[in-house]
């Protein structure tokens, strides 16, 4: 008697376990704070912004209890790593480098980067002469750091600065000639589309080459956790084919940054 | 030297973070770390000799403008302290259109005049109390020898307070090392700016850091050696006689 007692409490317990288990997951999503328009505080400490929204409508689909971990970027691979959260969902742009650290959702967008100069100033940049000695700023560690390393290590002097508002202050003091920016970030920082902005966009705004830019934004993962990341893919192409990402996109943004899938 | 270079190009072959390419930044680093603490260590201490002097005075007026600099720099972060001098000046209206802003819009200038005004207000202090200390004795043999201020500050308080001073100040040369670490967020490529570009790049903390606490370490252990060889040069008359 006393031996089906247990076993019956045994049974109710394991049933339990498994039935939470069952249920909604929780994931701790890592993202860069602020990014504007992706990620902001509202002036109540809320976070919100279209990368919120986005994960929070893909967690929704994808039937997973998200909470949102605020990392600052140049430490946000390494804290995916030791576990501090679960996924990256910050506008991390697809690179080999960082592929072979984690793994990669399909990406769920692409933004242009602009080279932004004073509007006094006249600077032609396909005309890489000219632009011998000039100094240019870019954020630490970014995709727009490793093209300037890349295509114009020889001829630009480029400063790296932690924070896209450190290059703006400077460009303002007049200590930089270029920044070349991100473009989203570059219309808040710079506001370079208004007319009455001390900035102007030069040049046409960069996407190529792939080797660089990457395929676009994508959501990281550890590389074990392959199940976790095909949930996210499946609910990206969900929110793609019903028409949701452009709702959510035309929410925050007046240009098209979206990635029909499997481009 | 073919033999040495085969043999270095051999040992980062199969390596993926310490190509050519980054050795040269860290190279590059090392070279403007260099030149950052030793120039402002330089100045400093041409600064804190005569700070150091007028710190002991017993003139108010002199006594007082001193010890509130050095209170101040000694009282705050060595990195807001470098802030400050590179992102609050361009704050000041038309800052842009004097000469200063030939020293300050490049970073270099900024950072040498945050770290030579804190390694100064640090080196004023050190010295003060190095020439508060000096012994009864002395200074009373000098006057007795009719010596005038200047003439016994010359010839027997500074060089008795330099010696005692010393082992004190080598300590300050190597927390000015470390502390320099801080320039590369005003973008200047020291050390620790070329070991964050290469983390950033390969996401590699671990490497990029620890080598870079190499140089460090052999940097560290330069000043140390140098201090030691001045301590027995000129600290020799205080050691026992039979040691």
């Amino acid at each position: 008697m006393k031996k089906l007692l247990t076993l019956t409490l045994l049974g109710m317990f394991l049933a339990t376990g498994t039935a939470e288990a069952r249920g909604t997951d929780e994931v701790r999503l890592a993202i860069d704070v602020p990014y504007e328009p992706f990620v902001y505080r509202t002036p109540e400490g809320e976070l919100a912004g279209f990368e919120i929204d986005l994960g929070n409508e893909l967690c929704a689909r994808a039937d997973l209890e998200c909470t949102w971990v605020e990392q600052s970027w140049d430490g946000i691979i390494p804290g995916l790593l030791s576990r501090k959260y679960d996924a990256i969902l910050s506008s991390m742009a697809i690179t080999p480098e960082r592929e072979n650290q984690v793994l990669f959702s399909i990406p769920y967008y692409n933004t242009p980067s602009v080279w932004i100069t004073r509007r006094d100033r006249d600077i032609d940049i396909s005309d890489k002469a000219s632009l011998e000695g000039l100094s240019v700023g870019v954020q630490r560690g970014t995709i727009r750091d490793s093209y300037v390393t890349q295509m114009y290590g020889d001829t630009l002097d480029i400063r790296r600065y932690s924070s896209s508002q450190d290059v703006a202050n400077d460009l303002v003091a007049g200590r930089l000639d270029l920044s070349f920016e991100d473009y989203p970030l570059a219309v808040d920082t710079f506001h370079f589309n208004e007319a009455d902005s001390e900035f102007k966009q030069i040049g046409d705004s960069i996407k190529k080459p792939v080797s660089i830019f990457g395929k676009g934004a994508a959501m990281a993962f550890r590389k074990r956790d392959e199940a976790l990341a095909e949930k996210f893919n499946a609910a990206l192409r969900d929110v793609y084919a019903d028409g949701t990402f452009d709702e959510l996109m035309h929410q925050y943004f007046d240009y098209d940054l979206s990635l029909p899938v499997g481009e | 030297m073919e033999q040495l270079n085969a043999w270095f190009t051999e040992l980062l072959a199969d390596n993926a973070i310490f190509t050519a390419n980054t050795l040269g930044y860290y190279l590059d680093g090392l070279g403007n770390t260099v030149r950052l603490v030793f120039l402002s260590l330089v100045i400093g201490l041409l600064l804190a000799v005569p700070l150091a002097i007028a710190r002991g005075s017993r003139r108010k007026w002199i006594k007082w403008p001193v010890f509130f600099y050095t209170y101040v720099f000694r009282g705050t972060p060595l990195l807001i302290q470098l802030y400050m001098i590179y992102y609050g000046v361009v704050f000041i209206e038309g800052i842009q259109d004097t000469i200063l802003w030939v020293v300050l819009k490049d970073a270099f200038f900024p950072a040498l005049i945050a770290f030579t005004l804190n390694t100064a207000a640090y080196t004023t202090e050190i010295f003060h109390g190095a020439i508060k200390a000096t012994s009864r004795g002395e200074i009373e043999a000098a006057r007795a020898y009719g010596m005038s201020r200047g003439l016994m500050m010359r010839r027997i308080i500074l060089p008795s307070a330099f010696r005692r001073a010393l082992p004190a100040y080598g300590n300050e040369v190597i927390f000015m090392l470390h502390a320099s670490a801080i320039a590369s967020v005003v973008t200047i490529m020291d050390l620790t700016g070329a070991a964050r570009f290469v983390y950033a790049r390969f996401y590699a903390p671990f490497d990029a850091f620890l080598f870079v606490a190499a140089i460090y370490l052999c940097l560290t252990f330069a000043i140390l050696y140098l201090f030691r060889y001045l301590e027995k040069k000129l600290l020799a008359h205080l050691k026992p006689i039979n040691g």
